[in-house]
Parts: C-alpha cells; structure tokens; sequence
C-alpha cells in the first residue's frame, strides 16, 4: 500500500481550479519531488493534500485512508507534517518552544523529539533560547523543519525548503533532507532548484499547467532529454 | 515636607490605582487583539458586570467574608470572575464567532463589540438602576492614615484596604500571567496562536480552544479590575465608559499584542493622569516667599482640570500613534 | 513561484446591470409612509411634523457616516462630537448679543490671552526649528519641552482668570446675532476641521484605531462644551436659539414645523444631489475602486489616503450641519445631553440598517430607525409596567419605583440587539449598495 496516492486531484483557490487532474503516488520511505514551471501548480498540490484548500475532485488517500478536505490539526494527528514557504515559524517564541510546539498534539515526545532534532539539526541546540526571528534564513528553515517533525509524522511535506537560501545552506537542507529519509520519514517537497532536488529523489514528478507531464524516477528524469529541454533549462 | 506627602497621596498612590486598574484591562485587550485581530470595545462592560456580580452576590451573602476575615466582596470575586469568563466566552460565542466564521473584516468585528457593549449596559442598568451603590455592604471601608516619622509632617499618607487589595492582586496577577505565557503549554500555544495562526493551527493547535481560554483570562482579569475599581469608588453602570480610551491608549503604547507591555502602558497612562491633573503650585509653595516679585504664583497650576482628565490618555493615544505606532515597545506590526 | 493566480476574470460585470424597477426600494417607503401616517393619526400633526424633523436631522448625520462607512469603509465612532461641535456653532454664531461682556474691558482680556497663546505656540514652534541652526537634535528637543510646558503653563492660567472673570461679571460671552445658516455652515465647517486632524493621524493606520480615536474625541469635546461655562453656559444651557424660518409663536406649532421640515428637506435634497454627482463622477469611482480593491488601486498609483482624507472630512462636515440643524430645532444647546447612545449608536444603527454606502437606504434608515427609537420608549414602559404588575400580582414581586427610567435603559439595550442582529443577518442592510467592479 503506497504511503500517499492522490488520484485525479482538481483543486484551486475560490471554485477556480488550478490542479486538473494530479496523480502522485509515494511509497513509505520514499523522497518525491514536484518540479515545473512557475504557476504549474506545484505549491497548490501541497496544500491540497494537506487540507489547506478545498479538494473539488478526485481523491487523496495516506495509507490507505482517504484524507481529502480534512482539517489541517487531524491530518497532524494521522502522520502528516508541512513547511510553508514563507510564515513558518512562530518569531517571538524561542527555538525550542516552536519545537514544542511541533508536538502540541504528543506532548510525551517532546522530550526524546527535541534530542532528537537537536541531532539532526546542531545549529539549534546553541540558539534553543533565541527567538526564532532573530535566526538567518536557513536557520530558520531548520527550525521549520524541525517543528514538523516534531509529531514524528510517516510524511513530510515542504515547500520550497531552500527558497532563498545560499547555495551553503542549500546544500545542507538537501543533506538534512535525505538524513531525514533515512530514518524513515516520506518526504514531497516542492523546488525550484530542479537538478539538484531530483537528484536526491525516489520519483519525480513534472507539472504543467495543472496537470502531470511526466513521472518517473529522478534519474529517469534527469537522464530524459524532453524534460531536460523543457523543463530544467537545456 | 508635608507638600511631599500630598505628592505621594495625590500622584504616586493615585496613580498607581488607575494604572494597576487600567493594566489589568489592557493586558485583556491585548490578548483579544492577538488572538482575534480587533479590538474589543465591550472590554469596559466586562469589567463592570464582574463588579456587578460582586455587587449582587455580596448583597446575597452579605456577611460571608467576615467568618474569614477578608472583605465580603473580596471573597465573593472568584465566583464573580467565573462568571464574567463564562459570559465572555457566551458572548464569543453568540455574537462574535459567527461573524468570525463568515470572514468579516476586524472593523465590523469592532461594531459588533460596540452592539454588545450597549447590551451589556443596558442589561445591567436596567438590573442595577443608574445610580450608584456601595459594594460595602455588611463590612466598612478601612482607611489608614499613615504618618511619617519626620519632624513636621502632619500630613499622613492615606491608602485604603482596597488599594492595597488591587497592588497585590495586581503583582500576583503579572506574575501568574507570566509564568502561564512562557511556562504552560497553553500559554505557548497562545503566544504561538497571536504569531501565525495559520501555523499554529497547521500545528494541530486547536484554535477555538485558545480563543475560549483568551476569553476566560480577559474575563477573569476584567471582573478583578472592575471589583476593585468599585470597591475604591463605587459601583456605576456607566463606569465602562470613561475607562475604554485609557484602556485602548495602554494596550497601543505598549504595542498592541504585548501583554507585558500593556501593563506598563496602563501604569504609564495612570501616572500620566495623576501628575496632569496634579496641582503644582502644591509643591513650590515652600519656594513662595523667595521667588521675585513679579512672579506671584497662580493657586491652581494643574495641567489639566480633573474635569478634562480624558485628554490625557487622548493625547497619549495621538502622540504615540503619530509617532510610534507600533507602541513604545519593539512589539509586533499587528495589520 | 508557483503561486498561481487565476485567469483573468470575464469582465461582463464591469458593465453596469440594466436599470430595473426599483420595487423595493418603492415598497419600503410606502411601507414607512404608512408607518408615518398611523403616527400622524395617533399623535397629532404637531408631534408627527417634530418627528419628520428631527428624523430629518438624522438623516443627515447619517448621510455623513454613510459617506464614512459606506463608501469608504471608515468607522468613525464620535460621531457624537462633530454633531455637538454643529450645534454649538448654531447656538454661538446666533443668539443675541451679551451686552453685559462686551461693555466690559474683558472682550480686550480675552482676546489679548488668545494672542498669549498664538505667541506662545509660535514660540515653541520656533524651538522645534532650533537644530537648524546648528543646536545639537537631543537639545533642541529638551529645550522646545521646557519652554512648552511653561508656557502651556503660564498660558493657560492666564486664561483660567480670564474664563472666571467672564463667568462671575457677564455670565458667558453671549453670542454673535448672525443669521442661523451662517452657524450651520461654520458648524460643517469646525466639525470638519476636527475631522481633518483625526483623519490625518489615523486614517493610514489600522481601522481600529480611527474608531478609538473618534470615541476619545468625542468625549473631549463634550467635555469642553460641558465645562467651558465662559463659554457655553456649560450645563446651565442656552436657549431658546433663533429658528431661520418662522417660530412656533408666530405661526403655530404644526405650520413652523412643517416650515422647518421643508427646510431639512431641501438640504437633504441638496446633499443628495451633490453625493449622487460626486459618486458618479471620476472622484466616487476612484473611492469606489478604492473600497473595493485597495491593493489595485493603490498599484494604480492613486493616492488612496488623500482620496480617504477627504471622504472622512466630508462626513464629519455632514455632522457638523445636521447637529447644527438638530439644535437650532430644538432651540436649545444642551452640551449634556449629548449621549454616545443617541448621537453616535443610534446614527450607527441607521446606517447599517438602511444600507451603508447607499444614500437612499441611508434615509430609509435613519426615517425608519427614528421613529422606532421614539416610540420604544413609551413602548417599553408599557410592557415594563405590564410584566411588573402581573409580577406582583402573581409572584408579589416588589415593583420597583423607578421604572420610566429604567424602561429607558431597555432602549440601550435594543439598539445593541438591533446593530448584533443586523451584522449578523443583514450585513448589507435593507437597500444593499450594489458592488459593482471597475475596471
């Protein structure tokens, strides 16, 4: 049973659809990619799967279950984590209270969690007391990270994780990512820097204007000339 | 010297009264306003209705307090700040909630605080009657006349047992309020809440149980700060209406959405008031006789009349708008 | 990015919908035509003409917040002050002459403390100025505080003398013996001026903050007018105030009401006019776009908070005429009994009900809202004393003494009820303003 299996999503923003017809499927353990062109409608996908906007048609199961139009806080209860892009942090709550605040709904992990991230994320353990809006760009996206972690969720949704950042922070959040991986966490993220997300991927999946173009492994796709050509500029 | 023990009963003490009152009324509307983005101009009536539950459940029990020694109304403000709480999440509720539901923009949100505002008023006048009464009903008002031990002083200090009920209650209240915002998992989450409610919510936060403990704190706080300000006065309907524009002007100096910042807002526009309408020409009376002919000093050198007391937090209210409107305090740009 | 937006939009509503036949707009007035005659029958023609008079009133002030509100979505909570301001204006600028003040050398007084205060504030303006000649900003600063603070203070001492001398030898100053419109228009004039200052300040900020900002400057004038006895008699009242059409002695109640009527209405006429001008203008449709999408506007490069400057100023000058009309009616200036809850709420009430934004709604509402408010006191105390002796009767409750005016405190209460409801159920009102798009 695959981890996260959308099938024939039609979503948007105010009865307007955007997504027309989005098919993706991730086993557990898998690290899926959402790449395309700018309005193709990668970002909307993320947050129709994780209840932030209205599903009009098809449907999205996670394991199983189907988990379309639900709430965002049930869909935290039954596994699912998600970055925003922008906003995702709470800036005047520290470090470690924005972890917290990742297990709200698990409060007796909290303690093994935050060893656990700190972990993952050293930066963090140093700046726990510091407000998170005080931290440069890619700390923050660390602290992002680790607050959707926090509920130990089975899939990871982030958009645009490295949005922004330098190329050394780039790298890291790419290295993070897998690290994340390894230990068992489904990843879909959506990026701009297409090469070297499909790099780390399991499966690939390429939107234009709302709908699938192709979908197959990362290094299928990197290797296909068509979606070179197309999509990730010669 | 005794010139300095007017100043110490007329500005220091005074001023610590409305400011304790205006802090603990501040800091409710600035949780509202950061959790639910509008501000809510019902906060005055809120305030008076716990006073008027005291003021009802104490002609009830008239007697209660004395077989613990504490003032009847003291003792009877607990049941009182439940029940303010429980009408300001009844209120949510009914009349704010729906509207919440539909979107509306924070301004109508604010009109409809203003709708609640009137019920409120007219429900209480229409129970309470216009005049005013005494929420001493059973027990006396307890004045201490405090002299100092300096030679010539024949002027006492003079606090009275409610003031000094409100300056403890006011410390234990701060204290509480913060332990709660950085200690409890609620107040976190509140905090987290007034920071990006999207986030929070996306963090399984449940969003209607934060408004409903907001509206209990605010509540709760307000019937204090009415009791007390009724126990040093006297309980009016009307009270709610002279106590919302120093409210407000707190909560905006302090940077709305700063709890702590409300409170020393609220200390700022009650020190403010005192020393405006203080009368100067008390303290440079001893200088009388050295100074120059063609200075004779006026009797009354107040900056405002008490009459005119409103304009002080109003000109508060405009200088910090003007000026700094994101409050004296690096606070958030709540738009 | 792949924040998407949609596609563009058909624009088949930017072409405005066809005319249709107003029959709501036309069963509503008959409706309250027929509620107006039933109060004609059962109260006389002399109370019924006061009515449509002063409702008249308000339904200028209502036009004013409507303006506010409706149109540009600003919500002005003092609407109380601006219509005291009016009607302090009518009262000065045309009552009789006190001779008693201006035999006396205090005219001289008074106006020698006014050019104090002209000097002194010139004074601490200039020290405001000082770093431009080279003295250092934190200096500058202490120094224009000092020289505020005592001069504020010798000033305003100086004037504190003054104001007592005038109460105790001429009772106030008396008025100015100009005709009554010429008040009216001064009163517009003030109220606006007042209202320039607030805009100025808030009207860039968050819309709560202007709603705060106009409680507190309504209280401060009331405040003023109330305690300002040199100059309004304060709570001793000033009346009668002169009528610009033929008072009830000359004529009789009902006709000089009805003259008066006729007046109000042809100011309506007029405002109305002139709003329906000026909506359809390019300057409505800019507030209009404005209202509708302040982001595009603002990309259009149009200068949103001068446009929005103008509308509040505009309706606080609505206010200032229709308090002046209100209290040249009554024919009395009262600065106490101007109530945040018949002056501002009720107003408020009015507009949401007959439909912010819309001119003939608004009127609807403010006719409609008035006669509801005039009659429910009466009302209420009926059904006060009704439930109070059939209490006694079976509960043998103890009545309490003071009922009339707690029945006047339900009304408190129902225009509370009424703003909830109608946010809630009516949000657009009885005559909703269509919101078209513009290009």
């Amino acid at each position: 049973m695959p981890l996260l299996d959308a099938r024939d999503v039609h979503s948007g923003y105010g009865g307007m659809n955007i997504l027309n017809g989005v098919n993706m499927t991730i086993e557990a353990n898998e690290v899926g990619v959402i790449v395309g062109p700018n309005g193709a409608g990668k970002s909307t996908m993320l947050k129709a799967i994780f209840g932030l906007l209205n599903v009009n048609q098809g449907e999205i199961l996670l394991n199983g279950d189907p988990i379309q139009n639900q709430p965002p806080n049930r869909l935290v209860r039954r596994g699912m984590g998600f970055v925003p892009q922008e906003h995702n942090v709470f800036p005047s709550l520290t470090v470690k209270e924005n972890l917290q605040m990742g297990a709200y709904l698990k409060p007796d992990s909290v303690k093994r969690m935050l060893a656990r991230i700190y972990d993952i994320f050293p930066p963090l353990y140093d700046k726990r007391h510091q407000p998170a809006g005080e931290l440069s760009g890619g700390q923050r996206q660390m602290v992002a990270m680790g607050r959707a972690l926090m509920p130990e969720p089975d899939l990871l949704l982030l958009d645009e994780p490295t949005a922004g950042l330098s190329p050394r922070y780039m790298n890291e959040i790419f290295a993070r990512v897998k690290e994340i991986n390894a230990t068992g966490v489904g990843i879909l993220m959506v990026e701009q820097n297409a090469r070297q997300a499909l790099g780390i991927a399991d499966r690939g999946f390429v939107l234009a204007a709302g709908q699938n173009r192709f979908t197959d492994t990362g290094a299928a796709l990197l290797a296909d000339p068509d979606v070179a050509k197309s999509f990730l500029g010669g | 010297m005794n010139e300095l023990v007017f100043f110490i009963n007329n500005v220091m003490i005074a001023g610590a009264v409305s400011g304790s009152i205006y802090a603990m009324g501040a800091v409710g509307v600035t949780l509202i306003f950061s959790i639910m983005r509008f501000a809510h101009f019902a906060h005055g009536d809120m305030m008076t209705f716990g006073a008027f539950m005291v003021l009802l459940l104490t002609t009830l029990f008239p007697s209660a307090g004395s077989a613990i020694g504490v003032p009847t109304p003291i003792l009877m403000m607990p049941p009182a700040m439940a029940l303010t709480a429980c009408l300001a999440v009844g209120i949510d509720r009914t009349f704010y909630k729906p509207l919440r539901a539909h979107g509306v923009k924070p301004i109508v949100m604010v009109i409809a605080s203003l709708g609640v505002t009137l019920m409120l008023q007219g429900l209480i006048r229409l129970f309470a009657g216009t005049g005013g009464s005494s929420l001493y009903v059973d027990d006396r008002k307890e004045i201490f006349r405090l002299p100092l031990p300096i030679e010539g002083v024949r002027v006492p200090v003079v606090i009275t047992e409610p003031q000094l009920y409100l300056f403890a209650l006011t410390i234990i209240c701060v204290v509480a309020l913060h332990l709660f915002l950085s200690r409890s998992r609620l107040g976190k989450a509140m905090r987290a809440m007034s920071d990006n409610p999207d986030l929070a919510q996306a963090s399984g936060i449940n969003t209607n149980t934060i408004v409903a403990v907001t509206w209990v704190l605010a509540g709760g706080l307000a019937a204090i700060a009415g009791t007390l300000l009724s126990m040093d006065v006297t309980f009016k309907p009307d009270l709610s209406f002279f106590l919302l524009l120093p409210i407000f002007a707190a909560a905006i100096v302090g940077g709305v959405g700063h709890p702590f910042g409300a409170i020393a807002g609220g200390f700022m526009v009650g020190f403010a008031e005192a020393l405006a309408v203080f009368n100067w020409s008390l303290l440079l009376r001893p200088f009388r006789d050295s100074l120059p002919e063609w200075l004779s000093l006026p009797s009354n050198l107040a900056f405002v009349g008490t009459e005119y007391k409103i304009v002080v937090p109003f000109f508060i209210l405009v200088a910090i708008l003007v000026w700094r409107p994101t409050g004296i305090f690096k606070g958030k740009v709540i738009t | 990015m792949t924040q998407s937006h949609p596609p563009s939009q058909q624009r088949a509503d930017t072409v405005a919908a066809p005319r249709r036949f107003p029959l709501r707009e036309l069963l509503l007035f008959l409706g309250l035509l027929a509620v107006v005659l039933v109060v004609y029958a059962a109260m006389g023609p002399a109370y019924g003409t006061r009515m449509l008079v002063e409702s008249a009133c308000y339904a200028i002030l209502a036009l004013g917040l409507t303006i506010q509100w409706g149109y540009a979505g600003q919500f002005n909570a003092g609407v109380m002050g601006f219509v005291a301001l009016g009607g302090f204006c009518a009262m000065f600028f045309s009552i009789p002459v006190n001779d008693a003040f201006w035999n006396s050398e205090l005219p001289g007084e008074l106006g020698m403390a006014l050019l104090y205060m002209v000097g002194a504030i010139a004074l601490v303006i200039a020290a405001s100025r000082l770093n431009r000649i080279g003295v250092p900003r934190t200096l500058r600063t202490a120094i224009a505080v000092i020289l505020g603070v005592v001069l504020y203070m010798v000033v305003i001492s100086n004037f504190r003398e003054i104001a007592g001398q005038i109460e105790s030898q001429a009772g106030f100053i008396g008025g100015m013996a100009l005709p009554v419109w010429f008040g009216w228009i001064v009163g517009g004039a003030l109220a606006g001026g007042i209202g320039y200052f607030i805009g100025h300040v808030c009207l860039g900020l968050r819309s709560d903050y202007l709603a705060i900002a106009t409680i507190g400057i309504a209280e401060i004038i009331k405040a003023f007018l109330k305690n300002a006895d040199w100059l309004t008699r304060g709570t001793a009242t000033v009346s009668p105030l002169p009528w610009p059409i033929p008072g009830p002695s000359e004529v009789g109640f009902t006709l000089a009401r009805a003259l008066y009527l006729s007046v109000t209405a042809v100011i309506i006429a007029v405002i109305f006019f002139l709003l329906h001008r000026a909506y359809n203008a390019p300057w409505g449709r800019m507030i209009r776009a404005i209202r509708d999408n302040e982001v595009s506007a603002a990309a259009m490069g149009k200068n949103i908070n001068k446009r929005r400057l103008e509308i509040f100023v505009l309706g606080c000058i609505l206010m200032g005429i229709g308090g002046a009309v209100l209290a040249s009616f009554n024919s009395i200036f009262d600065p106490q009994g101007y109530l945040p809850l018949n002056h501002t709420f009720l107003v408020l009430v009015m507009v949401i009900l007959g439909g912010p934004g819309n001119n003939l709604g608004t009127i609807f509402g403010a006719v409609a809202v008035y006669i509801i408010w005039i009659m429910s006191g009466p009302l209420a105390l009926s059904v006060l004393e009704w439930a109070a002796h059939f209490g006694a009767d079976t509960f043998g409750w103890d009545v309490p003494t003071n009922l009339d005016s707690r029945a006047l405190q339900a009304r408190v209460f129902v225009i509370g009820l009424l703003i909830s409801l109608v946010l809630r159920f009516a949000p657009k009102g009885m005559l909703p303003e269509k919101v078209r798009h513009h290009g």
